[in-house]
């Protein structure tokens, strides 16, 4: 059988989706016995060019990570869509936009002013913000176009799979990548994860009743290490996301927020949340709940702490 | 003119490049150092919950989400004016001690190590962490996955996730550690400490024994008179979870000593139009350009500025490292970009016993982990070192503790300036007339930069191989000329 051709592609990300990716440890040399890894800029030979003189269709997988955030972005999502037969879009930044898609309750200008003009340790007089084209003494240099939106992958072009998680988990990964090498693909537009389901049921904390008075924010109470986080009135995410990561945060004391994007079958993560939420708050009387739902700040920012660019909503509106 | 481009060089949140202009006598006219991208976090920051910073900024890097997960963390202490447990004080240490000792053990071996363990000029093929170890032997090199792995099990067991922890809060830290993990750590940070130990063995062997190697440390293409930062403690020793911050001159005279609260009279940041990236300096020197000296602005925050701005080490073995590399090195302040992989081998033993000392201190598996803020939240700062310069995160709050402003120097950024120095002067020292543009010269270019450990380049960490490097020079009418390339 020939081996894969695999290119692997960071965006607008962190790098940790491509610390992830190494999480594999020592499977990568299983990988590398059927996989031909054909282009990974951070560690290989970069060259746009050589990516331009593919054959079409010629790489069998691309792993696309980070969102689409600025043109250079976007120009290598099409080029790379272009030459793989399968796009997959890789942890949560390509998915679903991630927390630097919170960038869309703001919009560039809001951003440049913030950062170039407004933060107290800049002296920027003058005014001055980056410049795409920019002529200088011995000629011109160039930056690429910061967009107003962040996009996630799908947004831009077509995908095929989706590996949840911010970072994926090193059982998520292989789990993608064991499907790609067995040739056993699951249905286009498949969340590729060990659960379809709510991160709850993976989650060892004893659930009972979940009848809440009042909404805690992670620093006001010290949690019981034993029973279920939103039932304690910690906004745990864990019912609305996906499960597959083992509900390492819960374990930790701390509630999910979210990262492994919403459950089979859900759009919008946020929209799910809050259906729950209303389903758990004891009380009937309207000003009692509109109290108990005072005590979430930034519902818009924690609902959708990592799916805005792939809600619904997408972004505010400026005006 | 001639136009060289080197796309891309690295991640710096984004992607670097570098573009070298050429007169027509093919001598270097001038070099830029630009970062293409933007993410914006102190805009989309504000309308957030303040104890969200933690989990929020460290999408910043997800290679050093530890640092700004520590930086965020502090700075909400300080916001809702809430002193963290000394149980939680030191596990935040030591999860940030058994960091240190994961990331520094990744730079040095593989991506500083290559040019000197291997030789600048070997073939790139062999240029690389399978270089290192093929010359150090296989038990070092299993020693340098084994200490990565146990370190990161250490992160995951303390953190409570192996990339983008989740255990910081205000006033303490979300989870405590039983004797069995204790005793684990314990172990660990033992096998760290001989581990750092060989290291600095394979340094003296291989670098400091063969003279060419020596040389080049102390050339002056790789010499740099800037301003060093670093953050002390009480003692003036290097401390990387807390202290004052430190700025010494080239000539070792301290300049200031400043704590987190008062940076802004300290470090101010210009902007440029060609880049996304700001360049802090030192606001009472001022901005003079992209030069060096006493009178220049410019400072660095690395591993051997944090050594420079320092009276010592806190810890006896890192001490003794210390002494020695200032002795050889004809005393402080020591002004050689190169010598930062030195450095930094240090810094590495100081975080494996500092790793060590946490692990058995008697209060480390106490569960008394947090204490409750009870005040009103306003305003934080905090500063930490992060591996690759200091870092300080900057809140303001509603009386909710929602962000209305934040602010953030972070590591590398601080180094920008110096870096971009450090590459232009290295490609007019070696860019000449004539002379032929080869890949050893690039890897030289190159050395000059990978000491700063730009941020991101820390991808490659992770990886057998160095940088990808791609030079393509251009004519005057943007017509390629010529193409150099290489990778693993």
């Amino acid at each position: 059988m020939a081996k894969l051709k695999i290119a692997l592609y960071w965006a607008a990300s962190c790098g940790g989706c491509e610390i992830a990716t190494l999480a594999i440890h020592e499977k990568i040399l299983k990988l590398a016995e059927v996989a031909d890894i054909v282009f990974w800029p951070v560690a290989m030979d970069f060259k746009y060019a050589d990516v331009e003189k593919m054959a079409d269709k010629s790489v069998d997988v691309c792993l696309f990570n980070g969102a689409i955030r600025n043109e250079e972005n976007e120009h290598m999502a099409k080029l790379l869509r272009a030459k793989s037969k399968i796009m997959i879009a890789y942890g949560s930044c390509s998915y679903e936009g991630c927390i630097p898609g919170l960038s869309n309750f703001y919009n560039r200008q809001l951003t440049f002013d913030r950062v170039y003009i407004e933060t107290p340790s800049t002296e920027n007089p003058k005014k001055i913000f980056p410049q795409t084209k920019f002529k200088v003494p011995e000629g011109e240099l160039e930056i690429p176009e910061f967009y107003d939106t962040v996009k996630t992958l799908a947004q831009t072009v077509d995908v095929d799979y989706f590996v949840p998680g911010c970072p994926p988990e090193e059982k998520t990964t292989w789990l993608a990548l064991e499907a790609l090498i067995s040739g056993k693909l699951p249905p286009k537009g498949t969340v590729i994860s060990h659960s379809a389901r709510a991160l709850c049921y993976e989650c060892p904390r004893i659930r009972e009743e979940k009848k809440v008075k009042k909404f805690y924010r992670p620093y006001e109470k010290i949690p019981d290490p034993e029973k279920c986080l939103l039932e304690q009135g910690f906004l745990c995410y864990g019912v609305a996301t996906r499960g597959g990561c083992g509900a390492l945060c819960p374990q930790a004391n701390m509630p999910c927020t979210g990262c492994y994007g919403p459950v089979e079958g859900v759009i919008d993560q946020g929209a799910h949340f809050l259906s729950a939420l209303a389903s758990i708050i004891d009380s009937n009387d309207p000003e009692e709940i509109q109290k108990i739902l005072d005590d979430i700040p930034d519902p818009a920012g924690t609902f959708y702490r990592y799916s805005l660019p792939d809600s619904l909503l997408r972004r505010a509106i400026i005006k | 003119m001639k136009k060289i481009t080197i796309d891309p060089i690295t991640r710096l949140e984004g992607h670097g490049k570098i573009t070298i202009f050429l007169n027509d006598d093919g001598s270097v006219a001038n070099t830029y150092f630009q970062v293409p991208e933007l993410r914006g976090f102190e805009k989309f920051s504000e309308g957030r919950p303040a104890e969200d910073m933690p989990q929020i900024t460290q999408r910043i890097c997800g290679v050093c989400p530890e640092a700004h997960h520590m930086a965020a963390t502090k700075a909400l202490d300080d916001l809702f004016h809430v002193e963290p447990t000394s149980t939680a004080t030191k596990l935040r240490e030591l999860l940030y001690s058994a960091f240190y000792v994961t990331d520094h053990t990744t730079h040095f071996y593989i991506l500083g190590a290559p040019d000197f363990v291997v030789g600048p000029d070997a073939p790139p093929a062999e240029r690389n962490i399978l270089g290192v170890i093929a010359k150090v032997g296989l038990e070092l090199g299993g020693a340098v996955i084994n200490t990565r792995k146990q370190n990161h099990w250490i992160i995951q067991t303390v953190g409570g996730r192996p990339i983008h922890p989740c255990f910081g809060l205000p006033g303490g830290v979300s989870r405590a550690i039983n004797e069995e993990e204790r005793a684990q750590i314990e172990e660990i940070a033992k096998q760290s400490v001989e581990f750092g130990k060989v290291s600095l063995k394979v340094f003296d062997d291989v670098v400091l024994k063969n003279k060419i190697y020596l040389d080049m440390v102390l050339s002056d293409t790789y010499t740099q008179k800037s301003y060093n930062m670093g953050l002390v403690d009480e003692n003036n020793k290097v401390n990387f979870y807390d202290g004052k911050i430190r700025v010494v001159g080239p000539d070792g005279k301290e300049l200031c000593k400043y704590a987190p609260r008062e940076y802004l009279e300290h470090i101010a940041e210009r902007v440029e139009p060609w880049t996304y990236l700001k360049f802090p300096y030192l606001k009472k020197v001022g901005w003079k350009g992209f030069v060096d000296g006493k009178d220049s602005g410019v400072y660095r925050a690395t591993p051997l500025s944090r050594l420079n701005a320092a009276d010592g080490m806190a810890t006896p073995l890192a001490q003794e490292a210390y002494e020695k590399m200032y002795s050889t090195l004809g005393g402080k302040p020591a002004n050689y970009t190169l010598a930062t992989h030195w450095a930094r081998l240090v810094e590495l033993l100081y975080a494996a016993e500092r790793l060590l000392e946490l692990s058995r201190d008697p209060e480390i598996t106490s569960p008394n982990i947090r204490n409750i803020p009870t005040a009103t939240p306003d305003e934080g700062v905090a500063t930490v070192e992060a591996p690759r310069g200091t870092l300080t995160h900057h809140y303001i709050t509603d009386e909710k503790g929602i962000i209305k402003k934040c602010n953030l120097i972070v590591g590398t950024t601080n180094n920008y300036a110096p870096l971009f120095m450090s590459i232009k002067k290295a490609a007019e020292d070696f860019i000449k007339p004539g002379v032929e543009i080869t890949e050893g010269l690039l890897n030289r270019i190159e050395m000059a930069w990978r000491p700063y450990d730009p941020c991101l380049s820390c991808a490659t960490h992770a990886l057998p191989g160095q940088l990808p490097l791609e030079v393509t020079i251009y004519d005057a009418q943007g017509n390629e000329v010529k193409k150099l390339s290489r990778g693993i």
